[in-house]
């Protein structure tokens, strides 16, 4: 894979933390994407107004979809198998709930007050996420 | 309209930077993830140029009496490490890991023309759904105590 040119990253990193500060400014509220979703979907008590939650996760494709069309189209490579998608993907579901948070949540907007829980969530995670890639990559898939 | 359209506007800002930044495409982030692979640094410049801004408005919020368009500031100061916060992100991170989508960029990601995000993203509602039974059950399974 081509390494993505660093201007690309610390712009689009740089609209990701407006848009955190942005929400905290306007609304009150953490951007955090685990917790919006599920807020959207009604799985979450005491979040965001559900209509500010809906609006949030709609605007995450919105915006996605306004790059493709106006500025490049990224690739998007899954090579995961469907059981995969579907384990992955209830582990995400359930465990940023338990942890009330990913990577907006905790990384972005908790590690930007210095939260110490979420510190320890994002040293976590990042661990955790690092550890499951050297397993699958490097014990099993060699 | 009031709350949907700052959400709206917000998310959209969001939803730019995660495609612009190409962390859509989970095998970037698997790459970022893979310490002792092809090594790919994308990530630790997007979480880096992300805290920036993120920080400035942290720094802002003592000086302000409200949120522009809000009654007040919704940020927890709970500090404690609990048994629920470290089970949760270790088995979000597992999740992370094995195939490079979080929630983000997976539903940012919907739009890409590939169905991979849409069965990732109906197993993480799926998963927030089981959660949300979970409390509801009232169990103290994952709990400090249990």
């Amino acid at each position: 894979m081509e390494p993505l040119a660093p201007a690309l990253a610390i712009v689009g990193g740089l609209l990701i933390g407006t848009a955190a500060a942005l929400l905290l400014l306007l609304t009150g509220r953490i951007a955090g994407v685990s917790g919006m979703a599920a807020t959207a979907f009604g799985l979450e008590r005491g979040g965001a107004p559900r209509s500010q939650a809906a609006g949030f996760i709609l605007g995450l494709s919105v915006g996605a979809a306004l790059i493709i069309l106006f500025v490049r189209a990224p690739d998007m490579v899954v090579t995961s198998s469907v059981p995969l998608l579907i384990a992955a993907g209830l582990l995400v579901g359930f465990g940023t709930r338990l942890g009330n948070g990913c990577t907006s949540g905790h990384g972005v907007c908790g590690m930007a007050r210095l939260s110490p829980r979420s510190i320890a969530a994002t040293a976590t995670f990042m661990m955790s996420a690092a550890a499951t890639v050297f397993i699958i990559r490097h014990l099993i898939g060699s | 309209m009031r709350n949907f359209l700052p959400g709206l506007i917000v998310g959209i800002v969001f939803g730019t930077g995660l495609a612009l930044s190409d962390m859509v495409n989970p095998a970037r982030v698997q790459a970022f993830l893979d310490i002792a692979g092809a090594w790919d640094a994308t990530l630790a410049y997007v979480m880096g140029a992300a805290l920036l801004p993120s920080a400035v408005a942290y720094l802002l919020r003592p000086h302000m009496a409200r949120p522009l368009l809000g009654e007040r500031f919704f940020v927890p100061d709970d500090r404690t490490l609990d048994r629920p916060l470290l089970l949760g992100t270790a088995m979000f991170g597992i999740g992370w890991g094995l195939v490079g989508f979080c929630p983000g960029p997976a539903i940012a990601g919907l739009v890409l023309g590939a169905w991979q995000p849409w069965l990732f993203v109906a197993a993480m509602l799926g998963g927030m759904a089981l959660h949300h039974l979970y409390l509801a059950s009232g169990s103290t399974l994952l709990n400090a105590e249990g």
